[in-house]
């Protein structure tokens, strides 16, 4: 996983975002072990502790589980994670839509765009 | 609580470097010690070292006065170098491994591994870099209960900038704490789990990095550069 932070926003949040990323890609399968803490956090050359206080925000979301003296998996509920996929997507998609009708692009014509550029009918 | 400043005030001169500071340093965080140069940073570091006498108030290392038992379980880099450099790479090990208990020889000759830096080699024909780095290694070969790197990043280049911090994260105790000094902020920030603004010899704050970047919207190099204009 590739790793890039801003420093303008908490690091942890970030990190939530790129990790809920990697399960609901499938980078991380369901039901998979993660890493551990001191290994994620070298590899996105963090703080552990701040990787630690990311895993425990997706295990507030359930999106992780920790298995007493195992380590950390990842949730074997799709559902969940389809859920969470709509969310993002949605999220993605108003943004989009924001910054489309910013520029003075009305709904209609940002159908034209996806057709023309994202090859979408 | 691993290290405890309380009152702390220092004088050279009769002038006042620094300034009533209070100060706790919590087990298993890394801690920036953020203040433009010539603030009290390295004071504060060699007070805490117990390499400067202190005029007033206490610095307790896990509940003690700092002395003789608090610096075999403190790592210090200091801003200058202290090596002799007529030395070589080999000797410096052995002279560590002599000095301190918690050196850890094994771990020492690995990271130098890592570096390609021959054992043979004097100080005095390694880069400026190279020498920083063989430094931040000795240090961080110990496994000691505290880390303290005065500006680790100083007068290196970007690419050595990230080898320091890999190096500071990799191996750290688990458990122990790190405070780094810098001015360099935007470098370093995203490792710290608490920064300490220090200015004119004084703290003027102390706070959780990531509740401060949510707090104020942006970075911690831009937070530090809005309080503090010249």
């Amino acid at each position: 996983m590739e790793f890039n932070f801003n420093n303008e926003s908490p690091i942890y949040i970030q990190l939530v975002d790129k990790l809920k990323e990697a399960i609901i890609s499938g980078e991380y399968p369901l039901g998979s072990k993660i890493p551990s803490v001191r290994d994620l956090a070298l590899t996105a050359k963090v703080n552990p502790n701040t990787m630690q206080k990311a895993l425990g925000e997706l295990e507030k979301d359930k999106l992780i589980y920790t298995e007493r003296t195992n380590g950390k998996y990842v949730t074997e509920d799709k559902k969940l994670v389809n859920k969470i996929k709509k969310d993002i997507a949605r999220d993605i998609t108003e943004k989009y839509i924001t910054n489309m009708n910013k520029i003075g692009i009305t709904k209609k014509e940002i159908l034209s765009y996806l057709e023309e550029i994202g090859g979408i009918k | 609580m691993l290290l405890e400043c309380k009152n702390v005030t220092k004088k050279f001169d009769n002038k006042k470097v620094l300034d009533n500071i209070n100060l706790k340093i919590e087990k298993g965080k890394i801690y920036g010690l953020l203040g433009k140069n010539g603030v009290g940073k390295s004071t504060l570091i060699k007070l805490i070292n117990d390499l400067l006498t202190l005029d007033e108030g206490e610095i307790l290392f896990k509940g003690k006065p700092i002395g003789v038992s608090s610096k075999s379980h403190i790592s210090y880099l200091p801003e200058r170098t202290y090596l002799d450099k007529d030395m070589k790479v080999e000797s410096v090990i052995k002279y560590f491994e002599e000095f301190y208990e918690d050196f850890n020889t094994k771990k020492a000759y690995k990271l130098l591994k890592d570096l390609d830096l021959d054992k043979d080699k004097k100080i005095s024909k390694m880069s400026k870099g190279m020498q920083e780095k063989l430094q931040l290694i000795l240090v961080m070969s110990r496994e000691a209960d505290l880390y303290i790197l005065d500006e680790p990043l100083g007068g290196v280049d970007p690419a050595t900038r990230d080898y320091i911090l890999d190096t500071i994260l990799s191996n750290f105790k688990e458990g122990s704490s790190v405070i780094i000094s810098t001015h360099l902020i935007s470098d370093i920030e995203r490792i710290l789990d608490n920064v300490i603004f220090i200015d004119k010899g004084k703290i003027v704050l102390t706070e959780d990095a990531d509740k401060l970047r949510e707090k104020e919207k942006s970075s911690i190099d831009e937070i530090f550069r809005r309080s503090f204009k010249c």
